[in-house]
């Protein structure tokens, strides 16, 4: 048999994936818009048809703190979160990295209060930027289920050992139905192996994790996860290229949409990029030489993949969905400029932040970013950045 | 004495799994506690242990005091951990992913840890049935910090964070009794215990680590450094707390409580009160009160061990 290609809410593909995946431990507390994902992994669970243990923690706290647990006996573990329980989460995510447990979470992007919103943007999981974790963000269904099912691949392999997170749009992906190919179980053995953590607690090879690290010590240790986290894009490339073989689905750091000889770029993480290939679309019709960059990998960042990717643009326009408030603009757009200021051949980079607390941004609204960034890139602005389609 | 000499060696093992050479101070009872605990664990166990004076003193990287295996990550989540560890293993040994054995998950924590900022995560294990046994190591402050007050400080106590002075006693409110809060969770096993009683101690732990379900002991640990006593007294201490009535042992065994050790006649709380420069200040009317309380206290749960 081969894999089927269904109508199904993204959620509930997560909650297959994660069966597929033949999860051991799944720790979770439930939050809009993420409580489908548990709710369906738990439902699993219940019907038998995944044999894991399923932990109703009290909090997120205490969720990612299982997490921690399971991982270090060496189970497969996974979480999700949004918003709220990814803040509340914040000081464990750093252990887990830190630690090296290959934890897999779902980030069902969401605003931050206050005031309170359960409407998406990305907010939280910007506010987890610098917890060493390795961070995907998905624009669609297919691949989010993709995506969590390589998590674990990448997180477990022996030459990473990190936590990873997929990401994806609360609501706007986390509540939509789409057609999603759901591969056989065969298939997802092939691809994904037994998790074999190298050293897990057990009382017939006693080791001591998490002892506390002196001044002498400390940076040694910071340094090693650095190295690690940044050399795991190798092991992150190689993944989606057996994914592809096995799948046909590829996937890569930076993806470019009708970039060719673009001399104006717009880069957008997430599911807005699809909004965005719409007005690019209808912009490409005009005649006018745009194109959309999509970036998938947040962490670790793919330097080489940007560069490569905006240097013959004129501009780039940078769409963040998170503000750094009294700061120089979104944290994508801050990152991007950091990443090509050295290079001699770059594009200006015009930062917009729009689609807060799930504010749709249209393909007509899309299209109004571009000029203005346009615009901006002859004439300048008296801001750092702009916000876009705030009422007046 | 010389009973002991001979008897004891027999009785508990000579193994160390909380290996000499970690840096508690001079006279810490809870380092005996944890060294205690230990003999009474044996190998088939995985400790989970919060951010304090035992994970400070056992794991200056790259050293370690622990020979079995141990984890801490945070402060407050030492119960959700233990879930994962007792979840995880539980699990992947019925997949047949590891090799199915007794291991008993067993979590430390100091009072702070437990009653104040980890009572949440300890309430939602207890709440949740996990199979694992929850030590309280309580010297009655944050001592790792520098002698805080905790909810678990005792009236009257002087701390860097309520001290005494011209206008306050110090600790101004009641020790926070968790082994109730504990037993509130309606779980198979509840003890208190103390190292100056070590066989009674050993055996509530081995006991709390075999029952199936959640368990909870609650160790008197006395703090040296942060009691301000003399360190060759620490036994004596715990022996103290145990005859005044301030904290009297006893086990709640499926909703049954029993004492452990059932004194005729409590000795007055000055005899421990004394020995401690934390309540040196006190005055008379003070101590009047506490032993008022402790009274009272000493009288409700005689009646809890008569009518159960
Ligand atoms: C979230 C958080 N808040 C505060 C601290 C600082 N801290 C570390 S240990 C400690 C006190 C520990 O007290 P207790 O649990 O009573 O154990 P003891 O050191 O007395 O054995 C505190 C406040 C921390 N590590 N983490
Ligand atoms: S401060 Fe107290 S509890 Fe901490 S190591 Fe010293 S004596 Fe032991």
């Amino acid at each position: 048999m081969t894999a089927q290609r269904i109508g199904i809410e993204v959620s509930r593909a997560i909650a297959i994936a994660t069966k597929l995946a033949n999860v051991d431990v799944v720790s979770a507390y439930p939050i809009t818009p993420q409580t489908h994902i548990v709710e369906d992994i738990a439902e699993l669970v219940a019907n038998g048809e995944l044999d894991a243990a399923f932990i109703p923690v009290e909090s997120e706290h205490s969720a990612m703190s299982a997490c921690l647990g399971a991982a270090a006996v060496g189970a497969r573990t996974f979480t999700a979160t949004a918003g709220q329980g990814l803040e509340l989460m914040h000081e464990v995510l750093y252990v887990a990295s830190a630690m090296r447990l290959p934890i897999v979470m779902a980030v069902a992007n969401r605003a931050l209060s206050a005031p309170l919103s359960i409407w998406g943007d990305h907010s939280d999981v910007m506010a987890a930027r610098d917890t060493g974790w390795i961070q995907i963000f998905a624009a669609n269904g297919q691949e989010t289920f993709d995506n969590v099912l390589c998590a674990f691949r990448i997180a477990e392999d022996q030459r990473v050992l990190l936590p990873a997170m997929v990401n994806l749009d609360g609501f706007h992906l986390t509540h939509v139905i789409e057609p999603i190919y759901i591969p056989e179980q065969g298939e997802v053995d092939k691809f994904l192996p037994p998790n074999q953590y190298p050293l897990p607690l057990d009382p017939d090879k006693p080791i001591t994790m998490g002892a506390f690290a002196p001044p002498y010590i400390y940076t040694e240790v910071k340094k090693a996860q650095q190295v690690n986290l940044t050399a795991a894009k190798e092991v992150i490339l190689q993944c989606w290229k057996e994914f592809g073989d096995c799948f046909g689905r590829h996937y890569s750091p930076v993806e470019s949409y009708r970039g060719e000889k673009a001399k104006v770029l717009l880069l957008v993480m997430g599911s807005f990029s699809e909004t965005a290939m719409s007005a690019i679309d209808s912009l490409r019709d005009e005649g006018k030489e745009v194109g959309l960059i999509k970036l998938r990998l947040w962490r670790p960042f793919p330097f080489a993949e940007i560069r490569q990717a905006v240097r013959d643009a004129e501009v780039l326009i940078v769409l963040d969905r998170a503000i750094s408030f009294g700061g120089p603009g979104g944290p994508v757009c801050s990152e991007i400029r950091s990443a090509l200021y050295s290079e001699d051949k770059k594009p200006k980079v015009i930062g917009f932040v729009s689609g807060l607390g799930g504010r749709d941004i249209s393909p007509g609204e899309f299209r109004g970013i571009i000029n203005r960034g346009i615009e901006i890139s002859q004439t300048g602005s008296e801001q750092e950045f702009e916000m876009f389609g705030v009422r007046e | 004495m010389e009973k002991y000499a001979v008897f004891v060696p027999k009785l508990v093992t000579k193994k160390e799994n909380f290996a000499p050479g970690h840096r508690a101070c001079v006279g810490c009872g809870e380092a005996l506690a944890v060294r205690l605990a230990c003999k009474a664990l044996g190998q088939n166990v995985i400790i989970v242990t919060a951010t304090g004076c035992m994970e400070v003193v056992s794991s200056p990287l790259p050293y370690t005091s622990w020979c079995v295996p141990w984890i801490h990550t945070l402060f407050e989540n030492t119960g959700a951990v233990a879930s994962g560890i007792e979840a995880g293993l539980k699990v992947i040994m019925r997949k047949g992913k590891c090799l199915a054995k007794e291991i008993n998950v067993v979590a430390m924590a100091g009072d702070g840890g437990t009653s104040d900022i980890g009572l949440q995560a300890l309430s939602g294990a207890l709440e949740r049935g996990h199979d694992f046994l929850y030590i309280c190591l309580d010297n009655e402050a944050y001592m790792n910090t520098g002698i805080q007050r905790s909810s678990s400080t005792p009236y009257g106590a002087s701390t860097t964070t309520a001290p005494a002075g011209k206008m306050s006693i110090g600790q101004v409110t009641w020790k926070k009794n968790m082994p109730a809060i504990a037993a509130a969770h309606d779980i198979p096993y509840v003890a208190t215990a103390c190292p100056s009683y070590p066989f009674d101690m050993m055996a509530k732990v081995a006991k709390g680590a075999a029952i199936h379900g959640p368990a909870y002991v609650h160790i008197l640990s006395v703090c040296p450094t942060g009691w301000r006593s003399a360190t060759n007294l620490t036994i004596r201490i715990g022996r103290l707390a145990v005859e005044t009535g301030i904290f009297p042992l006893y086990e709640v065994e499926n909703d049954k409580y029993k004492l452990s050790i059932d004194l005729p006649r409590l000795r007055p709380v000055q005899d421990y009160l004394k020995l401690q420069g934390r309540f040196r200040h006190l005055s008379e009317e003070t101590i009047n009160e506490i032993q008022y309380r402790v009274s009272e206290e000493y009288a409700k749960l005689k009646e809890k061990v008569a009518c159960t």
